[in-house]
């Protein structure tokens, strides 16, 4: 499990996180969604590291992440998977050796043993014959694949994603969110994911947790957030006609 | 004030970057992709460039000593020392911080704008030993090497450049080469060439790794890294020519 605990994040004396609170569970896809600006992006790279939080808590499995020296850290960093929001594939490796990379740095397994587990992982996340290209000659949706592939590669206990779908086509997407939901299930590892998408949020958000201006306004599930009576999250999720329709409906078929 | 943070900021840089690095195999991969990109890349450039200057250098001194009582030799002379005390060392180096500076900062800044670095980082891996180690060990073993030609084809040019004009004889040339020749020039011309290598690798990188926003600041970023190369370079060169030289 993942606890966060009163995190507090400023930049330049301006307050972005204020205080959140919240657990992540092993096996459930979680996720973080809030408008632009309301420190989504800020609260994950807390999680990962790539911030240092001005006070507060993060503990990943026990362990608390802020008191953690730099072996301990290291050692932590390589149970996590991200999945960056551009794909973050190093452009001047091919397919086959971005996701081998981790591999190199961290084990000592054979080149042999290194492109059996890259085949795995390219045929878990669907994509074949695409060993040899360069990100540059692959589609938005196939990058996003690869970047899954390299993050889930070393076996990640923990798996962030920063908008997964964002850039995609919906059925890509869709492809995309399901292949997440999937993985976090078959290798039982916590996966929290920040988005925009209420295609998303509704279709695999487990847990959700809503921020606005660096606060945690809301946490539920995706079936809870039909019935909350939140006027934050109702005017988020709810500010498009056909996700109200949605709504309704799901209300008059529960009454 | 901002100076001194940016210098306080490029040391602490260099404490991350002389550390070991996390996997030897990787680094040495590495090494050997940075020796092709920052130094057999080039090689065409520094040949083209020192080949001609050495060239003007012996036509400029054959036109301004057109007297008889200055003997031709003189000329070889001249351009020799011009070449391994000057040319090869500083200006081969202003040339390779251009090119490669340029390099060095738009590779780094598009790759921390793109979360490339942030990516290293996310898998525990120290970027900046990863990234720019490579590249220092890289130009401090191959600019010897390149320097040591562009004062080869320097000389050539300027013998060519007499065989081609016929203002000077190649004898004469020749034998002013030769005459009075101190070692420790080329040393003193090696030892630039060391610290100008380590600047080409590390101010770049400083501002390539920096960089914050999108493609138009990693352009900014790898504009300011030549002029702030450049001139580090000139300043050092003064403080290096007192010092070994004075």
């Amino acid at each position: 499990m993942i606890e966060v605990k009163d995190l507090y994040k400023e930049f330049n004396g301006v307050p972005v996180l204020k205080g959140i609170s919240t657990t992540f569970e092993k096996g459930k896809t979680s996720m973080i969604i809030g408008q632009s600006g309301s420190g989504k992006t800020v609260f994950l790279k807390c999680l990962v590291g790539l911030h240092v939080p001005e006070s507060g808590l993060i503990c990943f499995d026990g362990r608390k992440h802020t008191e953690l020296d730099i072996k301990q850290r290291r050692q932590l960093r390589k149970e996590i998977g991200m999945v960056f929001q551009g794909g973050a594939l190093y452009d001047s490796l091919t397919v086959e050796e971005n996701i081998m990379f981790p591999l190199k740095m961290f084990t000592r397994d054979s080149y042999s043993d290194m492109l059996k587990r890259v085949n795995f992982v390219l045929d878990r996340v669907n994509l074949v014959n695409a060993n040899k290209k360069f990100p540059a000659e692959i589609s938005g949706g196939m990058q996003k694949r690869v970047s899954i592939a390299r993050a889930i590669v070393m076996n990640p206990k923990y798996l962030f994603c920063d908008e997964p779908n964002s850039g995609l086509d919906p059925n890509t997407a869709t492809v995309i969110d399901n292949l997440i939901q999937e993985i976090t299930k078959e290798y039982q590892m916590i996966t929290v994911i920040n988005s925009h998408d209420m295609n998303s949020v509704m279709e695999i958000g487990e847990k959700i947790v809503f921020l606005k201006d660096g606060v945690k306004a809301w946490e539920g599930s995706n079936k809870e957030i039909f019935k909350t009576e939140n006027e934050a999250i109702v005017n988020f999720v709810y500010s498009s006609n056909l996700f109200k329709k949605v709504r309704e409906a799901y209300l008059n078929e529960t009454k | 004030m901002n100076y001194l943070k940016h210098i306080g900021k490029y040391f602490i840089m260099l404490k991350q970057v002389f550390k070991k690095p996390q996997k030897w195999s990787v680094f040495r991969e590495m090494f050997f992709r940075e020796i092709e990109d920052l130094g057999l890349k080039s090689l065409g450039i520094i040949a083209f460039i020192s080949f001609f200057v050495g060239g003007v250098v012996a036509i400029q001194t054959a036109l301004n000593v057109d007297s008889p009582f200055i003997p031709k030799y003189l000329i070889g002379f001249a351009t020799k020392r011009s070449v391994i005390l000057e040319f090869a060392p500083t200006f081969m180096s202003v040339i390779l911080a251009g090119k490669v500076g340029s390099y060095i900062s738009s590779s780094i800044g598009t790759m921390r704008v793109t979360e490339q670095i942030d990516a290293l980082e996310v898998m525990g891996i120290n970027s900046l030993n990863y990234l720019v180690l490579p590249k220092i060990m890289a130009t401090l073993l191959f600019y010897p090497l390149l320097i040591i030609l562009a004062m080869f084809l320097g000389i050539y040019g300027g013998y060519v450049a007499g065989l081609l004009t016929g203002k000077f004889f190649s004898e004469d040339y020749i034998y002013g080469v030769q005459l009075d020749f101190d070692p420790y020039f080329v040393k003193y011309a090696l030892i630039k060439t060391l610290v100008f290598a380590f600047v080409i690798a590390t101010i770049p990188a400083y501002h390539g790794y920096y960089v914050k926003g999108g493609s138009l600041e990693v352009g900014r970023a790898s504009t300011q890294a030549v002029v702030w190369t450049s001139v580090v370079i000139i300043l050092l060169n003064y403080f290096l020519t007192q010092m070994l030289l004075g």
